[in-house]
């Protein structure tokens, strides 16, 4: 169900996702313009309310991630590729967090590869910041091989403290259907790994209703 | 958003939010049409817009009277070569000519319109064209190739279609020419920059490096877009009393023809000075503007609409007038402006990007509103449809234009321009490789032939452009089933069906150079197989002709003989040509690049899930390769003459017969699942193609060429390095040999077994008749050759460039 950045309401929706895309531009700051898109409003008050037993899920991708840290939901921020261009390749990742609902489903420090594609996707945060994420366990996903693109501590995703916000530049819904994804050990373009990301939230929604 | 009313209400200033409004500037002469004719003597700089004097004449006598400035800037830039295509006309109509009725049953839109369309089938149509942003891109890399990817884009979705996919085919100078390395990091990262924010994966594309690209790169940009049969929209305007509405950006100073139009007006100072020719993009804008054109169409509020290209408000209101009922009244103060400084004559030429133009029904106004306030885009109405059969034009009330649309449009100047083949063709024809002294001392051993195609493998032009490629998304949309480096991009359309399409563009300047009408054709057939490499069925044709000046009989002369080649190419493949653009005057003091006639082909996937990649993958360890098709004695031209420094004899020759039967081959085996691999051979021959199908998966193959030295009668470097044509490569697992084989044997096509995949080998080993038997070249020795090409030259170039647009 598609979202309106203009109105309000998430129309009872179970869990928002944020896609990737290049909002506003992204001629100030990756995300800086649309957090304030009214939207944001509810998915912020959602998400982060304090008293829910079980507060809205919510998944940033891409240029998703950015808007939750502008919006401060999550920590740190995004500033330019070291190497300054736009990088699109297959990534391989360490899931280094399988306790946040939108990971549940994966093996702890499994390996999954799903597409990365971002001029943006340098994972910055202050020095404090990173040591406790680090400490918390807050650091969902992991660059595996070569650093690409300078992140602090080869981030490639963050949670928050419950576990229900969720951020990363790279792109799982590009690997969710075989022909379509990145290349992996079975052939081209077969990988699915990203599909997990989505039962995983799937399930831990089915699992609060019953 | 904000509206700027109808005339008279101008003066109203609440009526804007922006600060739209304008008192209407005195500080130019707003010359009307009454005082044209009053005062016919007075001297007008039609050369300095670029017309001839014949032509300048012959706007006289069209009108009857001087044109005002205004008129004259319109003519100039219509009947500029650009958007009249006066000296290339007389040779294009071949490609409505040379067509059969069978060749054209799948076209519902063809050439003349924003862009061709064709039948895919299950209601669904697909519309693609290709076109050049040379000098722009010359000029400021980054913003002329970003603004070519927009300009593409919105001749896509003018013609009602979703934009799905991107390609883009590059020619540069000397990869190690200083000038490359400014050009070419900027043009790569601003069609990423605009491509990849407008969300479309780019699919393929190709990359050459040539000196006689120096100063005269070619930037070619294709889009293809999809729509259903009945969301087919034209440029035209209809329905008298119908408005007529302009959208999008608001019009600028940018990319205004030759700024010496401002001598046509009386100005002052303080006006802002010159203003860049090249136009700034804006993908955001654009992509807005793409999903509020969908909507606009989705509704049914829009009659026609063109989007605002070369030649601004000029080409879309003479357009859209002479494509309707004939007549349109427009107010030009309404266009709201960047600038509020411009002279009429710069507002109708203007090349701002990412506007439209529509007419809408009254009835549909206030609908029309809406979309764009849910949008979020600026728009104007700029006046009405009429069946006067004259564009009248004003400004604040005063005719500035009163022309017969058609005029501006269409009728424009056409010209036979002289042509002869060049008195060096024979000489060049006659200067084969063979004979000269660069095509001695060939490799013969085993060492020889190995050194040979790892050297092949990394000079610039059969070097890893991933570097390039992986600026730009090919993910996007999920709905891409092959991107480069495979032989064509497949997109699916219909993602319950699998329907799609898959597209590849090509061209090889040094062929056409040797022989214009041959090199056309080569073009074409190369295109025509990747295509079919991939699996699907070949359905239309789109070009983009990059030559010199037409003002050369010589240059005129290549032109002339790669249209007819074409012509000719397309009628015996049978398939049409739907749209394509010329590109002329691709010369720097007095050095034309050579004939560039670049192809693309699109052709149909019932299911893309079928399509065939270009490599061996891990799985197909042990599966057999075939080399399909005959090995000739063909070096003039190729990549090792050019590792050489060579560039004489003739191309290799064409036998579009036999491209038919390999593709009938290469399509039936990728619908039935016999084969899992399929690569065609092209620049650098069976031994760029082996490298290739190896460094696609990183899995090595261990193959044999002595049957094929014997049977063709050829000599182990030809049989490796020539690049005789409607050639291909498969693999496939021993279970389907047989069916394989009678396949080709019941064509009589030729097919020999060269050997097999090896996927533990990690290398390639190619046994021969030559001394010592066989070489083999490891594949991480020969990646790291590959690969290492581009980044060592262009990695620190575009650190450098990206810090100070960051800065900036």
């Amino acid at each position: 169900m598609p979202l309106w950045h203009a109105g309000q309401s998430l129309h009872g929706v179970d869990a928002v996702v944020l896609p990737g895309g290049f909002s506003y531009g992204v001629y100030l700051r990756a995300g800086a313009i649309a957090r304030f898109a009214p939207v944001m409003e509810t998915v912020v008050k959602e998400a982060g309310a304090a008293a829910s037993s079980s507060p809205l899920p919510v998944l940033g991708i891409c240029n998703g991630f950015p808007i939750l840290t502008e919006a401060q939901l999550l920590p740190g921020s995004m500033i330019k590729n070291d190497h300054l261009k736009f990088l699109c390749k297959d990534q391989v990742l360490r899931v280094e967090n399988n306790q946040t609902v939108w990971t549940s489903q994966f093996t702890d420090n499994e390996l999954i590869t799903v597409p990365m594609k971002n001029q943006d996707g340098h994972y910055v945060v202050s020095a404090e910041e990173l040591e406790r994420i680090e400490a918390e366990s807050r650091v969902v996903f992991r660059y595996v091989g070569a650093n690409p693109n300078g992140s602090r501590h080869g981030i490639a995703g963050v949670t928050n403290e419950r576990g229900n916000v969720v951020g990363l530049m790279p792109h799982p819904e590009h690997a969710v259907e075989a022909g379509y994804g990145p290349d992996d050990a079975i052939g081209m373009r077969e990988g699915t790994d990203g599909l997990t990301i989505f039962t995983s939230v799937v399930s831990s929604l089915a699992g609060d209703t019953t | 958003m904000s509206e700027q009313g109808t005339r008279g209400s101008r003066q109203d200033a609440s009526g804007s939010e922006h600060g739209s409004e304008r008192t209407v500037s005195t500080e130019f002469n707003i010359e009307t049409v009454e005082q044209a004719a009053a005062a016919p003597e007075v001297e007008q700089p039609w050369a300095e817009l670029g017309l001839k004097e014949n032509e300048y004449q012959r706007i006289r006598e069209i009108l009857g009277r001087r044109p005002t400035a205004a008129e004259l800037a319109m003519y100039s830039v219509m009947w500029s070569e650009h958007c009249s295509y006066k000296s290339s006309k007389v040779h294009l109509r071949q490609f409505g000519e040379k067509v059969t009725q069978e060749m054209n049953k799948d076209l519902m839109v063809g050439i003349g319109e924003n862009a061709g369309v064709t039948d895919l089938g299950e209601g669904w149509a697909v519309t693609f064209k290709i076109e050049s942003h040379n000098h722009p891109s010359y000029v400021e890399p980054y913003q002329g190739a970003a603004t070519g990817i927009g300009g593409i884009v919105r001749d896509i979705i003018s013609m009602g279609a979703r934009p799905v996919a991107v390609m883009d085919f590059l020619r540069f100078g000397d990869i190690d020419h200083p000038d490359t390395k400014r050009v070419l990091p900027g043009v790569v990262s601003g069609i990423g920059g605009y491509g990849n924010s407008l969300g479309l994966p780019n699919i393929g594309g190709e990359v050459v490096f040539d000196e006689v690209y120096q100063q005269n790169p070619l930037v070619n940009a294709l889009a293809v877009g999809v729509m259903r049969h009945e969301d087919l929209r034209l440029a035209n305007a209809s329905g008298v009393g119908n408005k007529v509405v302009l959208f999008g950006a608001r019009t600028g100073g940018d990319g205004i023809g030759g700024a010496s139009v401002l001598a046509s007006e009386s100005f002052d100072d303080a006006k802002p000075s010159k203003r860049p020719a090249v136009q700034v993009g804006d993908p955001f804008s654009e992509k807005v503007l793409i999903e509020c054109c969908l909507e606009l169409f989705g509704n049914e509020l829009v009659e026609g609409i063109q989007d605002l290209g070369a030649a601004g408000i000029s080409c879309a209101t003479s357009e859209l007038a002479s494509n309707g009922e004939g007549g349109m009244h427009v107010e030009l103060t309404n266009v709201l402006l960047r600038d509020p400084t411009l002279t009429p004559g710069e507002i109708l030429m203007s090349e701002s990007q990412e506007r439209m133009m529509a007419v809408v029904t009254p009835q549909n106004v206030e609908a029309f509103k809406a979309v764009m306030a849910k949008w979020g885009v600026e728009y104007s109405w700029l006046g009405e449809v009429t069946d006067t059969g004259r564009l009248i034009i004003e400004w604040d009330g005063e005719t500035i234009v009163d022309v017969d649309p058609r005029t501006v449009a269409h009728d424009g100047p056409v010209y036979e321009r002289p042509y002869h083949r060049p008195a060096w063709q024979d000489q060049v024809q006659a200067d084969s490789f063979r004979t000269s002294e660069a095509g001695q001392n060939l490799p013969t051993t085993a060492e020889e032939l190995g050194e040979a195609v790892v050297g092949l493998m990394s000079s610039p032009n059969m070097a890893d452009v991933s570097w390039i490629t992986d600026q730009y998304d090919r993910f996007v949309g999920g709905n891409t089933a092959l991107s480069q480096p495979d032989d064509a991009g497949v997109i699916r359309v219909d993602e319950e069906t699998g329907l799609g399409v898959g597209l590849a563009t090509d061209c090889n300047g040094r062929y056409a150079y040797l022989d214009p009408y041959t090199g056309a054709q080569l073009a074409l057939a190369e295109a025509y197989r990747n295509v079919t490499t991939s699996g699907a069925v070949p359905m239309a044709v789109s070009d983009c002709l990059n030559f010199g000046s037409p003002e050369d009989p010589e240059i005129m002369w290549q032109f002339a003989e790669a249209v007819r080649g074409l012509a000719d190419g397309c009628q015996a493949l049978g398939i049409p040509v739907t749209g394509g653009n010329v590109s002329l005057y691709n010369q720097t003091a007095g050095r034309a690049i050579h004939p560039t006639p670049v192809v693309g082909v699109m052709g149909k996937f019932d299911d893309v899930g079928r399509r065939t990649p270009s490599g061996f993958q891990r799985w197909a360890d042990g599966q057999a390769i075939y080399l399909l098709g005959t090995t000739g004695d063909e070096l003039d031209g190729s990549e090792f003459a050019r590792l050489r420094g060579h560039l004489g004899g003739r191309p290799p020759a064409v036998d579009l017969a036999a491209e038919k039967t390999l593709g009938e081959i290469l399509i039936n085996a990728s619908r039935d699942g016999m084969i899992d691999a399929a690569h065609d051979l092209s620049e650098g021959g069976l031994a760029a193609a082996l490298a290739e199908m190896s460094l696609r998966f990183g899995v090595g193959s261990r193959t044999s060429i002595v049957e094929l030295c014997e049977r063709d009668g050829v000599d182990p470097f030809t049989a490796l390095f020539s690049e005789s044509q409607a050639r291909a490569l498969v693999a496939l697992p021993r279970s389907e040999e047989l069916r394989f084989t009678d396949m080709t044997t019941a064509r009589g096509f030729p097919a020999l077994r060269l050997g097999v995949v090896d996927a533990e080998s990690g290398g390639i080993e190619v046994a021969g008749p030559f001394d010592g038997g066989s070489f083999g070249i490891g594949l991480d020795e020969l990646k790291q050759a590959w690969s290492s090409v581009l980044p060592s030259r262009f990695d620190a170039v575009q650190q450098a460039t990206e810090a100070v647009r960051t800065e900036q």
